[in-house]
């Protein structure tokens, strides 16, 4: 029976994954993701798993790679600073094409930074993080219940591309409780693994799982897969959600926490009579440029609202091509905007958009 | 008709090498070899490769291979056999690997009693990358980042791993060896299966550290830096058996 509970978004992370089949989780403990390690640790030995807390970030995440080299469902998770670490072995997990799924709860930096809620590793999701020519699945929830869904997603597409997916939330969204309905554990064993390495047994032939190319004209062929591996991703598994942008003249974009508010921003204009719209990726990597690009073409004026001094606006500018015109508002630090703050930014555009037009209706010089 | 007395082991493939004459890789890949076909464990066996000049061994030895990161041999191995505790895991990692770039990785797994097994090969020198100075390189010797020889002053003093790994609880097992001589080979032999066989009998993290010669980067002959490694190296690093369990076979 399903059943609605009411949860962190860190536990639901935990408790989806655990549920999607992943049985080994390599940690390490940082704030604002620790309860999610933690439920780990109580609950992964009640199925048979394991869960270990390993002496680095840096270790965390090779015992990840090792993990997912014998084909099992694994994962970590961390925040701003303990992802940065991560970011040599996530390299190695690309370029070994090896499925493995990581969370980072964001808190503000650069540096320590604090602890408090933002979206500033945007840059370091949808642009690879690591050294080398790659790209993660970025998935960006904006709720409890769309952590606990999009963990069953991530480790699926993470066997399907044979790519590392990371869960992008923040803050806000990992410490927040909501009621979610947690998806049913997954049956049966999942895809097939045949690329393991899992002992050659009667097998003629070892198998090497390696990111060493030492010929330039393969690892030229090895990038150029890689290349068409993310084209695929971007033309099968884009996804965003529209909200009201049927008719809307000014569209904002945002992920995640960002999002809800917007949301609320969007009705409040509407309220007004203002043709407000909200285009929320769900993946941040591929990036939704093709709803932006096609509002953009109509006409629609574009605000990003990010809780960073802007990073996704740089992909909302691409996905606009010039078509239109692209404001940004953030705040930054752990400092959360109130919607009122998103609509005031919304209004202006509307005025803007007023003004250019009786000008031209005026044939102003 | 001939009889056949010496032949490659069954778990090594039959290519040649790309080390330099006179290096110990090939010696100590045969070592490995041998135990592995000797306690039949190649078909369930899955080797860490590290970064440096003994990262193609697994084009030597015919196992299931990853390529790990520099110095992440022990957590990848560690993320291995958590999920395959009945399948063998080795790592095979050089002196910068494991004792520089790798520390945390090699004590944080020996402290655990991880029960895997790790080859350290130590040359007192960074081969692949020519010749830069390791944490094992002795004090006085010259390398391409100590031109004038490594100082004290400068440079610190070499790490001695089995002694400090021989502070923690976790290891089953830690020996020295080294192969410059047919005597010490057969010791080492002897030394890298009673590891394998700890991992076997599920005792726990097991640790051979193996004294090697790079010529190359010494900038010796292969017979000088025999002698070298006897005279130099041994002093510092005495080839020993550190801790060996009871009734290991």
């Amino acid at each position: 029976m399903t059943q609605k509970v009411l949860m962190k978004g860190n536990e639901a992370i935990a408790e989806a994954a655990i549920r999607a089949g992943c049985r080994f989780f390599f940690g390490y403990p940082i704030t604002p993701q620790n309860e999610l390690l933690e439920y780990m640790a109580r609950n992964l030995p009640k199925v048979d798993g394991v869960f270990l807390q390993s002496e680095s970030e840096i270790g965390a995440i090779n015992m990840v790679m090792g993990a997912a080299c014998t084909g099992a469902r694994v994962m970590t998770s961390s925040s701003g600073p303990g992802i940065s670490l991560k970011q040599e072995g996530i390299s190695y997990i690309a370029g070994s094409e090896l499925p493995a799924v990581i969370v980072n709860i964001m808190r503000t930096g650069p540096g320590l930074g604090g602890i408090a809620p933002t979206q500033s590793d945007y840059y370091q999701a949808a642009k690879g993080g690591g050294h080398g020519d790659y790209r993660l699945m970025v998935l960006a929830p904006s709720s409890v219940q769309e952590m606990a869904d999009l963990m069953f997603l991530a480790f699926d597409k993470a066997d399907e591309y044979r790519n590392p997916v990371m869960v992008l939330g923040d803050g806000v969204l990992g410490q927040m409780m909501e009621p979610v309905i947690l998806p049913e554990p997954k049956e049966g064993k999942g895809v097939e693994k045949p690329w393991a390495t899992t002992g050659k047994g009667n097998n003629p032939k070892s198998k090497l799982i390696t990111s060493l190319y030492i010929k330039p004209e393969e690892a030229e062929k090895f990038c150029e897969h890689l290349a068409a591996k993310y084209l695929t991703m971007a033309e099968r598994d884009t996804r965003w959600e529209s909200y009201r942008t049927e008719d809307a003249e000014i569209i904002v974009v945002a992920y995640g926490t960002a999002a809800r508010l917007c949301m609320a921003a969007v009705d409040m204009a509407r309220d007004k009579g203002i043709r407000a719209g909200l285009i929320r990726p769900i993946t941040l990597f591929p990036f939704p440029s093709a709803p932006i690009y096609a509002a953009a073409e109509k006409g629609a004026r574009f605000l990003t609202v990010e809780l960073s001094t802007g990073q996704m606006v740089d992909d909302v500018r691409l996905a606009v091509s010039g078509k239109s015109t692209v404001s940004f508002y953030g705040r930054s630090g752990g400092m959360v905007p109130d919607p009122r703050d998103i609509l005031s930014q919304i209004e202006q555009i509307e005025s803007e958009k007023n003004g250019s037009t009786a000008a031209t209706e005026g044939g102003a010089a | 008709m001939a009889k056949i007395v010496f032949t490659r082991p069954k778990s090594m493939k039959d290519v040649v090498t790309h080390y330099c004459p006179g290096c110990h890789h090939g010696i100590i890949h045969r070592l490995v070899g041998e135990a592995l076909d000797e306690l039949e464990l190649a078909p369930k066996t899955i080797g860490v490769a590290p970064v440096g000049c003994s990262v193609f061994i697994y084009d030597y030895i015919d196992t299931d291979f990853i390529q790990a990161s520099h110095g992440r041999a022990p957590a990848v191995a560690t993320g291995v056999k958590r999920a395959l505790p009945d399948k063998f895991v080795f790592t095979y990692q050089g002196d910068g690997d494991l004792a520089a770039i790798g520390t945390a990785e090699i004590i944080h797994a020996a402290a655990r009693g991880e029960n895997i097994t790790v080859i350290f090969v130590n040359n007192a020198i960074y081969g692949m990358t020519g010749g830069q100075s390791a944490p094992t390189t002795l004090v006085g010797q010259s390398s391409t980042t100590t031109p004038k020889g490594r100082t004290s002053q400068n440079d610190g003093f070499p790490i001695q791993v089995c002694e400090m790994l021989n502070t923690l609880q976790g290891p089953s097992m830690i020996s020295r060896v080294a192969v410059h001589t047919p005597a010490q080979v057969i010791r080492a032999k002897k030394a890298i299966r009673r590891a394998f066989q700890c991992q076997v009998e599920g005792r726990g993290f097991s640790f051979v550290e193996v004294l090697s010669a790079c010529p190359t980067n010494w900038g010796m002959t292969p017979l000088d830096a025999g002698k070298w490694l006897e005279n130099e190296m041994i002093p510092y690093y005495p080839v020993k058996d550190f801790r060996i369990p009871e009734g290991v076979q």
